[in-house]
């Protein structure tokens, strides 16, 4: 086949291709590129800057590839030809240098936005922050309002404007607690706490979920986040307040038990320290066995909820 | 007696049934055949106690191309689920099979079909490149073949008796640990992967000591072909990431074997550890499969522009130069766990520094086909393919080696375009222009070009169509490794798209297929000469199919391009001073060795203790016989190296 005609049907293909999909996604979401917060709109901007500096060099070498490869086809005897060359020290310096000035540029903006976007870093935003303490279950999410008292399971609902610190831990194998729209995921582990800081600028509808797989029920590892006025926010914990049961250890020790596709449901009110007791029963030597020598009757450690147990009634 | 092994274990689902009758049918069948056509001595006599890298090259191979119709079977089911189970439709497999698919999918193409792609291409190559008659430890080499071989049946058997992993292909507790996967999916994942590794690691040293110390007088390090350089890189990068890999899961399997608790949610367990330790050997493997695919760009690139390589000290610093940093970035893996900004800037950083030598390769690349004369056989083919595609994924992964990004990407099907760019359009695409480029010097005749054609523009169309609508998923918020898409997505028109790259990836296997069938076919008239490609390294002076013993006189060195320089100066092969050559002799201690460690590994697996203690006693004598063993060369004499040559002289 002759090099053009290969082009030829590169480019067709390639055309064909970009313009198919155009129709395609007509009216789809491209969540990451449709920001409804500061962390996710910064994360974005970052995204295109760091996009247009990688194709400094990434137009060139495909231009020049496919320019070579046509102008230097052993049928084009115009061109000119020098078997015997093998180094140019000037050429070599210059594509040592041309990446390596790219990559100082963006190793520079890496450093800045890192620390800009540590997850872990208060927001400067003004406002009280909310906080809500996140718990991945198999295969569920358990979302607590520890200053509202209140739970919800696979429904998140934040005011807007207002920074948002979140605690996560995990009840379950790892999972990663992501909103897209609103910024980047962190991992939920089980004994340990993560943090997360994001803020919702727009109101709206937006979808979060696990990005790590967890086992069988992953796939419908989804809650829908609310985006609302601040007004809106507190007519709807005070609704949560008032209507719904209670989310007692015993009540916590059933909903970690694995299940799929849970509907959305409410807590009024929760046990005090929850999440705490979910992250510190990891922290525990297991009760049934004795450590340091203590005997089991005689350990004077405070009762905490083990694994698949129901706590003991006090 | 058969530990935790009960009749239950053979017991599955429809589609799972349908995997164990193909398993069981085609074993069977190949069993009649040898049966049939009494092949079952030559079978042992010339493949299973071979020592000679060339053989056991072409047995590598073979296995890869057996694994890859898994893997991609398994492929294919992932593409046609996530395109059918949308909104009620569940598909036709439920999670835990899903899982045991994209679990089974990973492991395969990375530890089976991608790996004895490229151990395969170095067995073949590398000796015939540096003017050696075989690898340093040829029984070694049998051996670590076969221990690969081992766990890749290992992985086939978790088809028929049991079941596989369900946890992604690097089992990451403490989904991987008991409490939350209590099967034997995971044992059968460690061990097979274990035997398997000891197979890799061995060969890593054996072909490190191979280019160090076999080299042909002259052939200085900085004469050295670029690919024997890259496989040095790689082997270098196998002995220090494997024993990784096998530390890391033998805590693993000591945490779901003995109670212990390295990585467990509980009793001071850290999952944490386990992810860090995984990924220290799973960066630099990457690197390990990738380094090799340049080298054979590196070969390529300048037989087929007709001019000298450009750059070749650069290349060389670029090569050692991943080497190095390829062991500095593997946090880049899970920025999203919660380590500070500084640690995460840095591995950030150090991930996008790894671009400067990949770069400067790219120019080299191009600055040898600057002012060159140009041919477009299929290797070259698939070059440009590599290239475009490879850009691409490079851009992918620099953009999410920039930590604020990948917070955004990570884990999502944005990633898996990502490393399947890399993985095909980097190292397979490459493994496929080495095979094609080697094939006359091994097998003596050359493979079907217009077919070979048709392969590379379907792999290259089904590329895109299948993994392109993944990157714009990625960027629609889609994770990964989800057995159905739900209600209320807008996804499913671009899974459908990709389901049918998938199925076009297909037709272009067929196509290798059809071409592999015809080429052989009609190998009368596709004879290849000594040097098919006006080639510029070694191996293009020998006779095709390569004899045995490889060069009957060792060859002098003058300089880079070894062979072109030969030609240049007008030396043809007619010297005949030849001398005796002292050759390894066969052995079948090397397939015993791995049968036991099979054996072993199914035990392990099954908790059949008395079968362990077995094995590990049958290989403990192996070991030691085989070490007092003496009588393992014998001599082949002058006279007969003569009247080989005198044969295959004529025939050329």
């Amino acid at each position: 086949m002759k090099p053009s005609i290969i082009f030829a049907i590169i480019f067709t293909l390639g055309a064909g291709a970009i313009l198919a999909v155009v129709l395609l996604l007509q009216g789809h979401t491209f969540a990451v590129l449709e920001p409804a917060g500061l962390i996710a709109a910064q994360e974005r901007s970052l995204l295109i800057t760091a996009t247009l500096l990688t194709l400094i060099v990434v137009i060139p070498i495909l231009a020049l590839t496919f320019f070579f490869a046509w102008w230097y086809r052993a049928g084009n005897k115009g061109a000119r030809y020098t078997p015997n060359e093998e180094h140019g020290a000037m050429a070599e310096l210059v594509w040592w240098a041309i990446p390596f000035e790219i990559v100082l540029v963006l190793g520079a903006l890496t450093w800045t936005s890192t620390h800009e976007l540590d997850p872990y870093k208060k927001l400067a935003v003004l406002g009280h922050p909310l906080t809500v303490q996140v718990v991945a279950l198999q295969w569920k999410w358990l979302f607590i309002y520890p200053e509202q008292h209140i739970a919800t399971v696979n429904f998140l609902a934040l005011p807007i404007d207002r920074p948002v610190e979140f605690h996560i831990t995990s009840d379950a194998p790892m999972n990663s607690f992501w909103i897209p729209q609103l910024g980047g995921q962190i991992y939920a582990m089980a004994g340990m706490s993560t943090k997360l800081h994001l803020v919702a600028s727009k109101a709206g509808t937006y979808a979060g979920g696990s990005a790590n797989y967890s086992g069988d029920g992953f796939a419908q590892m989804k809650f829908k986040v609310i985006a609302t006025s601040e007004d809106a926010f507190d007519a709807w914990v005070r609704g949560v307040q008032t209507s719904s049961g209670t989310l007692t250890l015993h009540e916590y020790s059933s909903l970690a038990d694995p299940s799929t596709a849970d509907p959305p449901s409410f807590y009024g009110t929760v046990e005090d320290n929850l999440y705490t007791t979910i992250l510190m029963k990891f922290m525990q030597p297991s009760r049934g066995m004795p450590m340091h020598g203590i005997p089991r009757e005689a350990d004077p450690r405070p009762n905490v909820l083990q694994y698949g147990q129901a706590p003991r009634e006090e | 007696m058969f530990g935790k092994l009960t009749l239950e274990a053979l017991k599955h689902g429809l589609v799972e049934t349908i995997g164990q009758l193909v398993v069981l049918g085609s074993a069977s069948a190949v069993i009649i055949a040898l049966f049939y056509f009494k092949r079952w001595r030559w079978l042992w006599d010339e493949w299973i106690t071979t020592v000679d890298a060339k053989r056991i090259g072409i047995m590598y191979i073979l296995l890869s191309l057996a694994m890859v119709a898994r893997g991609f079977i398994d492929a294919l089911m992932l593409r046609g689920q996530q395109a059918v189970a949308v909104g009620d439709n569940v598909g036709f497999l439920n999670g835990e099979h899903f899982s045991q698919i994209f679990t089974a999918h990973g492991v395969i193409m990375i530890f089976f079909v991608a790996m004895p792609l490229m151990f395969g291409l170095l067995n073949l190559v590398v000796p015939l490149q540096i003017g050696a008659r075989d690898v340093a430890f040829p029984f070694l080499n049998s051996m670590s073949f076969w221990l690969t071989a081992a766990g890749a049946m290992l992985i086939n058997c978790s088809l028929v008796v049991g079941q596989f992993a369900a946890t992604g292909w690097l089992g990451y507790p403490p989904l991987s640990e008991l409490q939350y996967s209590p099967g034997v999916g995971v044992d059968y994942y460690i061990w097979a992967l274990q035997i398997a590794g000891v197979g890799t690691l061995l060969s890593g040293i054996n072909f490190l000591v191979t280019i160090i110390k076999m080299r042909a007088p002259g052939m200085k390090l900085m004469r050295m072909p670029i690919f024997v350089w890259t496989s040095l890189g790689s082997m270098a990068l196998v002995i220090f990431a494997f024993p990784i890999l096998t530390a890391t899961l033998a805590l693993l399997s000591l945490d779901r074997t003995m109670g212990m608790h390295f990585f467990t949610t509980d009793l001071g367990g850290n999952a944490m550890m386990y992810v860090n330790l995984i990924w220290a050997w799973g960066h630099p493997e990457v690197y390990i499969l990738i380094l090799p695919a340049f080298g054979i760009f590196s070969e390529i690139v300048p037989v087929f522009a007709q001019k000298k390589l450009f750059g070749y000290v650069s290349m060389v610093i670029a090569t050692l130069l991943i080497v190095v940093m390829s062991f500095l970035v593997w946090l880049h893996h899970f920025f999203t766990m919660g380590a500070g900004a500084d640690v995460n800037a840095f591995f950030g950083i150090a991930t996008m520094a790894i671009a400067i030598p990949t770069g400067v390769k790219v120019f080299n690349w191009l600055f040898t086909m600057f002012r060159g004369r140009i041919v477009f056989p299929t290797p070259m083919l698939w070059f440009l393919g590599f290239i475009t595609t490879f850009m691409l994924g490079g851009m992918s992964g620099v953009l999410m080696s920039v930590p604020g990004v990948d917070f955004q990407f990570h884990n999502s099907l944005f990633l898996v375009a990502h490393f399947h760019n890399m993985i095909i359009g980097g190292v397979l695409f490459g493994f496929f222009a080495g095979l094609t480029y080697w094939f006359p010097k091994i097998f003596g005749f050359t493979l079907n070009e217009r077919l070979g054609k048709w392969a590379f523009w379907l792999w290259l169309v089904g590329f895109c169509t299948a993994f392109i609508p993944l990157y714009i998923l990625g960027i629609m918020g889609m994770t990964r490794r989800l057995s159905s898409i739900g209600t209320s997505t807008e996804w499913h028109s671009l899974l459908v798209v990709a389901a049918i790259g998938a199925c076009i990836i297909a037709l272009a296997l067929a196509f290798q297929a059809l071409q592999l069938i015809v080429s052989i076919i009609q190998r009368h008239h596709n004879v290849a000469p000594r040097d098919s490609w006006n080639g510029r390294t070694l191996e293009w002076s020998t006779p095709s199919p390569v004899p045995f013993y490889n060069f009957a006189i060792i060859p002098r060195i003058a300089g880079r391009d070894a062979f072109w320089i030969m030609k240049q100066a007008g030396l043809n092969h007619a010297s005949t001073q030849y001398e005796d050559i002292v050759m390894p002799k066969n052995t079948g201690m090397g397939f015993i060795i791995a049968a036991c460690s099979f054996a072993f590994g199914f035990a392990m697996v099954w908790h059949i203790w008395w079968l362990v203690v077995l094995a590990l006693l049958a290989i403990f004598i192996c070991v030691v016989a085989r070490s007092f063993g003496e009588d393992i060369e014998y001599t082949v004499p002058a006279a007969e190296i003569a009247r080989i040559e005198h044969g295959l002289r004529k025939l050329v």
